[in-house]
């Protein structure tokens, strides 16, 4: 098992590289110009000097390279730095990747961002899980009944609609029409007592549930699909013919079992909840790390969208990491070695 | 044998009535998957919304025949009329016509999509599936796929590539293509994964071990025994693909970054609409009910024909 997570993990360095010089690659191919919303009268002289200070001038794989080293050598040390409080080398002049629209360190409007996205995407993520997973059983259990049927029909349209439709629909319900939530998430708001509490608690409702409803639908699909692939089993059988009573079967035997590659999909799931996140964000105006995205895309700063894409992609491999390694844990079947 | 020559007798003569009795005998692999699909409820119905969608969106504009992009300012956001059924927006175009229109390019971009992905896919799993020196690079190429933070790149690659493509190839046809490419390029990897799985599995079994010992090239194989064989998880992933492509590409219109306003899909008046939610309400509501009606019974088509495919469900 160690010597499994040690090579897979030296197998994710090969491929964050790749994917650094993917997006690092796809971002250079870009035809437009940095400098071109600034405005005309500024002389072509001072205009090639702009490029030139944003880090243009140099051929792309210098500029790979110095990338590559501000975001993984310069940025941890300055984590490093700040989280110890040491001084390691010449922390003044160290280079950092800036944002062109900002000149502010990437990594620290990704900071002020993350809390946010955390809060929303966790949380929902979480309620999700606590939805899905009795539906899922139930479901499997008594399929085709008309729980079944019906829970079904809900996850299938969970599942169907997509969170841009359900998000806007809610606001036009919940904060148009019967004006019980506020529509714009309030970013500035500080939690210091119960009315500034139950404020933060109404704002964030919505984005919540709205993605928590998506991922339970989701997750119940699976979870109804696992349990029904271990339902016909024949060590079910076995467990009822020794008399068992139905309870220990369903969630001794047969939950055990399906919750295997369930837990693998809900670690899968994660990165790509953060990129669902995107729309939420967008839509509820969460100033999360989603919507920082969106903004530096629009804006053409390059440096930030470069730092955001790659961030989501050790996101993805580390979670895809932790799922593998949960699998073996959870799963005796299952041997890497 | 003798099931061969009763069909053989069948067609020599249609009309008798006691070879008709036994023709109903007959069973085969997807009338038995019919029958299964049949019992499906939600599945006919997922059926039938989409035949409406599909020939409400083939058909409509030539029964409604406002133009999408008639400009009439004096009857801008307007609510449902007879003539306008659904609507007007705000430069006073006809919304009953944007729908139609708009929904001709989501489900165009939702099936070429799939099929590349489909195609892509399909030809990944087998390679590595079938050939063990193949499987490796193969298998790495897709971890690598599933690790890019696909939304994200997508939003780029559209931004960056959207004018280029657009001058090179005509503002419909260039985006049209881009659109497609990149969500089929991005989203074949499950496909892959599930073909590849089937076919390590399919081809240990004893009927291949049997085919290949009578001298059957690997091609034969693989077209003849293995690929009807997977022909059950592709068929699933197909339809799901396309509510997958459906829904990327109304993500991708809705942030602003999939199809221009002067050709519309269901994302895009969505986003379009966004902005004028409290005054017309309609301008959300009808895009987004057709994305999530056309996904939706994709969707229940889907999980029909899974458990019709399935012959451990069959039956029961």
């Amino acid at each position: 098992m160690f010597r499994y997570i040690v090579r897979r993990l030296l197998f994710a360095i090969p491929t964050l590289i790749a994917i650094s010089f993917i997006v690092f690659a796809i971002l250079d191919l870009a035809p437009n110009d940095p400098t071109g919303n600034l405005p005309l009268t500024i002389p072509p002289e001072v205009r090639e000097q702009i490029r030139e200070s944003l880090g243009l001038g140099e051929p792309f794989h210098i500029r790979y390279v110095k990338w590559a080293e501000q975001f993984f050598i310069n940025e941890p040390l300055n984590i490093l730095e700040e989280t110890t409080g040491l001084k390691i080398g010449d922390s003044e002049n160290r280079l950092r990747v800036r944002s062109w629209a900002t000149r502010s360190p990437v990594v620290d409007l990704i900071v002020q961002r993350l809390p946010q996205t955390l809060w929303v995407v966790g949380l929902s993520y979480l309620v999700g899980i606590l939805i899905a997973v009795p539906i899922g059983i139930i479901s499997a259990y008594r399929q085709y009944s008309l729980f079944d049927q019906i829970g079904t029909f809900v996850s299938m349209v969970g599942f169907s609609v997509p969170t841009f439709f359900t998000g806007l629909l809610a606001i036009v319900v919940f904060s148009v029409n019967l004006d019980w939530l506020p529509s714009i998430y309030d970013t500035t708001l500080k939690v210091t007592n119960w009315s500034t509490f139950m404020q933060q608690v109404r704002q964030m409702f919505m984005p919540v549930m709205v993605l928590a409803l998506f991922n339970a639908a989701q997750l119940s699909r699976f979870m109804r699909s696992s349990m029904l692939d271990n339902l016909n089993l024949d060590y079910v059988r076995t467990a009822r013919a020794k008399g068992m009573g139905e309870r220990a079967v369903l969630l001794i035997h047969v939950l055990r079992n399906s919750l295997i590659p369930v837990v693998t999909l809900i670690a899968l799931g994660i990165p790509t909840i953060f990129s669902g996140a995107i729309i939420t964000e967008q839509i509820f105006r969460v100033n999360g790390i989603g919507q920082l995205l969106i903004i530096a895309i629009q804006g053409a700063d390059i440096p930030l969208v470069q730092t955001l894409t790659f961030i989501f992609a050790v996101l993805i491999v580390l979670f895809n990491l932790l799922a593998d390694v949960a699998y073996g844990v959870l799963d005796p079947r299952v041997r890497y070695d | 044998m003798t099931n061969r020559l009763i069909e053989r007798d069948i067609t020599a003569a249609p009309g008798d009535a006691t070879l008709k009795q036994l023709s109903t005998k007959h069973r085969s692999l997807w009338l038995d998957v019919w029958n299964q699909f049949r019992n499906h409820t939600g599945a006919l119905i997922g059926v039938a919304v989409l035949a409406v969608i599909v020939i409400a969106v083939v058909l409509g504009p030539s029964i409604h025949d406002i133009d999408a992009q008639r400009l009439d300012p004096r009857i801008a956001n307007e609510g449902p009329s007879l003539e306008h059924p659904f609507g007007t927006d705000n430069l006073g175009r006809d919304l009953l016509a944007q729908v139609l229109a708009g929904g001709r390019v989501s489900l165009a971009v939702g099936v070429v999509a799939m099929l590349i992905s489909l195609v892509v896919g399909t030809l990944i799993g087998v390679l590595a599936g079938f050939s063990r020196m193949l499987d490796g690079p193969l298998m790495r190429l897709t971890d690598l796929f599933l690790a890019l933070p696909l939304l994200p790149l997508l939003l780029v690659i559209i931004l960056l590539f959207r004018d280029a493509l657009r001058t090179a190839l005509g503002p419909e046809a260039g985006i049209f293509l881009l659109m497609v490419f990149v969500i089929g390029i991005t989203s074949w990897m499950q496909t892959a994964r599930i073909v590849r799985g089937d076919v390590l599995s399919i081809k240990e079994q004893e009927f291949v071990t049997a085919a290949r010992s009578i001298g059957t090239r690997k091609r034969r194989v693989i077209t003849r025994h293995i690929l009807p064989n997977v022909m059950s998880p592709i068929m699933v992933s197909a339809t799901l693909g396309v509510a997958n492509a459906i829904i990327t590409e109304s993500a991708l219109s809705f942030l602003g970054l999939g199809f221009p306003p002067d050709f519309p899909t269901w994302g895009r008046l969505l986003f379009d609409g966004t902005n004028f939610m409290t005054l017309t309400p309609e301008r959300v509501i009808w895009p987004g009910l057709a994305i999530s009606l056309t996904v939706l019974s994709v969707n229940y088509i889907g999980d029909g024909l899974r458990d019709a495919l399935d012959p451990r469900l069959r039956g029961r």
